[in-house]
């Protein structure tokens, strides 16, 4: 700038005050949207139309291909899911899944339980969780099978183990870290009320630290249903009684690609319900609820 | 009081609720032990709105924790009605600058109803405490609406009142309004007074606005800063908001800023 530059000064202009306000003349103040607008705003319709898509694209391909051995049709593999509904096979082996799920899911929330207890509580706790977390967390649970085959054999302890293996850390640590995110404030208000000890945990930081608990829970559950499958293709019969994998494994032995597409979209549909409707209905009367999460 | 000249009681018979006794407070950070206060001695007397005004560093917040229990001094003593205060409790209610002292997962009248429930109030004795409360602060429509969905001003107004629901031997307002905007806070500030005109409750209020502290409180105590050592204890019972912008209160609020400002650079 140069120094000859005139300095800026504002302009002065003549005050006015209106005394009556014009009215609005862009109509409602809250006008509806149009009802496709309103429609779309609904995360359901807009990923229904995704699976709408991607069906369509499935059952084009298949039948251009037209090799069922090798990539059956969407409604072929429709048409053998219904069939092995009906007849019980998938219902069986599903409920086998998901029993032995449950138990390694409940199994391996109690454990982080303990874990993050240890860890909130003491400072050797939370060096022992770190330094647990960092060795074990990037162990793919499948690598862990020979080892419990060799410890529990051939059978459900052994899919217990793997479960619990995979919920564990990741459950644990999401936790841990939620602990650590409580306000000092929200801590302080707590004590004022004369909260201590185990009360002040239930009632003040599990509360608040939700949301991480929360999204621990579902990595934690995703880790399990996919460490569950994996480990029962490769090994599913415990006293004849095979899960969700191996219905998948009999299948491709038969040469049934139908089959195993319809094993696989049971995999997705389970995935789908428990991410889609549990987990987003347990978030929407909590943590949206609090408008702690959007 | 040994280390500061004998208070005239208005009234021997009036004991003070709340005796800070040579006070001294330290903390450490990472590589350093602070002193907060040093040797800091008062007393607050029932129905007292308490001012702890000073700049930042002087201590302030840290001395109302110490009342609060949160912090134990390291010379010298608190007491309440006699007994000294080792941990917090439900008898010293404090309201704290962040919004977020609210529990984001219960509604309004939940958290005013929360800490009577956790002291063993029945939970229709603590709503009905809870719903009368809120009245008190005009929140009975928002009684059923979720902390989020409320604006700052609102959500003080809620800690105040479920402070208040406890009934407490003393209220501790920790800058209570200093995250709030001007309109707002102003507003504020005559709520608080209308709502001491109405109850009479005892209150300690830390602030560094010398405004602030002149027309919420009737006695003000001014601490320096580096560490929190107090220089004066000052009336101010006799202004109210209409008092505001006149010429004695400015008169006060210059005193202050002097003592404050200027004093405290003797270097320049």
């Amino acid at each position: 700038m140069s120094q000859t530059a005139m300095k800026l000064e504002p302009v002065i202009r003549p005050e006015y005050v209106r005394t009556t306000l014009p009215p609005v003349t862009t109509g409602a103040v809250e006008a509806p949207l149009p009802f496709f607008q309103r429609m779309f705003a609904h995360a359901i319709v807009r990923r229904a139309l995704i699976l709408v898509a991607l069906a369509i694209v499935w059952e084009l391909y298949g039948r251009w291909l037209d090799n069922p051995l090798i990539f059956p049709s969407f409604s072929e593999t429709l048409q053998s899911l219904w069939d092995n509904t009906i007849n019980g096979r998938i219902p069986q082996r599903l409920g086998v899944s998901m029993r032995i799920l449950v138990m390694g899911y409940a199994l391996g929330i109690a454990l982080a339980a303990i874990f993050t207890t240890l860890a909130v509580s003491t400072r050797i706790g939370t060096d022992l969780l770190s330094t647990l977390t960092a060795m074990f967390n990037p162990m793919p649970a499948i690598a862990l099978l020979p080892l419990a085959l060799l410890w529990f054999g051939l059978g459900v302890p052994s899919l217990i183990f793997v479960i619990v293996h995979s919920v564990l850390w990741a459950v644990a640590l999401n936790a841990h870290a939620g602990f650590l995110a409580v306000s000092e404030t929200q801590r302080m208000a707590g004590q004022t009320f004369g909260l201590r000890g185990l009360r002040f945990v239930v009632q003040i930081l599990i509360p608040a630290a939700f949301p991480s608990i929360l999204s621990g829970l579902k990595i934690g559950w995703a880790f399990a249903w996919r460490t569950l499958i994996a480990a029962e293709l490769v090994f599913g019969v415990s006293a004849g009684q095979g899960g969700l994998g191996w219905f998948i494994f009999e299948n491709r032995n038969l040469l049934e690609t139908a089959g195993v597409f319809a094993g696989l979209m049971t995999v997705m549909i389970v995935g789908l319900f428990i991410e889609g409707v549990i987990f987003q209905t347990i978030e929407r009367y909590t943590v949206r609820r609090w408008g702690m999460q959007r | 009081m040994k280390h500061m000249p004998t208070p005239h009681y208005p009234d021997a018979k009036i004991k003070p609720l709340l005796e800070v006794d040579g006070v001294t407070l330290q903390y450490k950070t990472r590589d350093h032990l602070v002193t907060a206060t040093s040797q800091v001695s008062f007393e607050i007397f029932p129905g007292d709105r308490f001012v702890l005004l000073g700049p930042s560093g002087c201590g302030k917040s840290t001395l109302l924790k110490a009342i609060a229990g949160f912090i134990r001094p390291t010379q010298g003593a608190i007491r309440l009605k006699g007994q000294e205060i080792t941990r917090p409790g439900p008898d010293r209610m404090m309201v704290f600058q962040e919004f977020d002292q609210l529990m984001p997962w219960k509604t309004v009248r939940q958290n005013v109803a929360f800490p009577l429930r956790a002291n063993g109030m029945s939970a229709g004795e603590a709503d009905m405490r809870a719903m009368d409360v809120l009245e008190k602060v005009n929140l009975t429509k928002f009684a059923d609406a979720y902390p989020h969905m409320l604006s700052g001003g609102m959500k003080q107004r809620v800690a105040i009142a479920r402070a208040m629901g406890m009934r407490p031997d003393m209220l501790l307002m920790d800058e209570p309004y200093a995250a709030l905007d001007a309109l707002t806070r102003r507003k504020m500030q005559q709520e608080l007074l209308d709502l001491w005109d109405d109850v009479r409750f005892t209150v300690v209020f830390v602030t560094h606005s010398i405004e602030e502290a002149v027309l919420i409180g009737n006695r003000i105590l001014v601490l320096s800063p580096h560490p929190g050592q107090v220089k004066a204890e000052l009336n101010s019972h006799h202004f109210d908001a209409s008092h505001q912008g006149g010429a004695e209160f400015q008169t006060l609020c210059g005193r202050i800023h002097t003592m404050l400002f200027d004093e405290a650079q003797p270097a320049h």
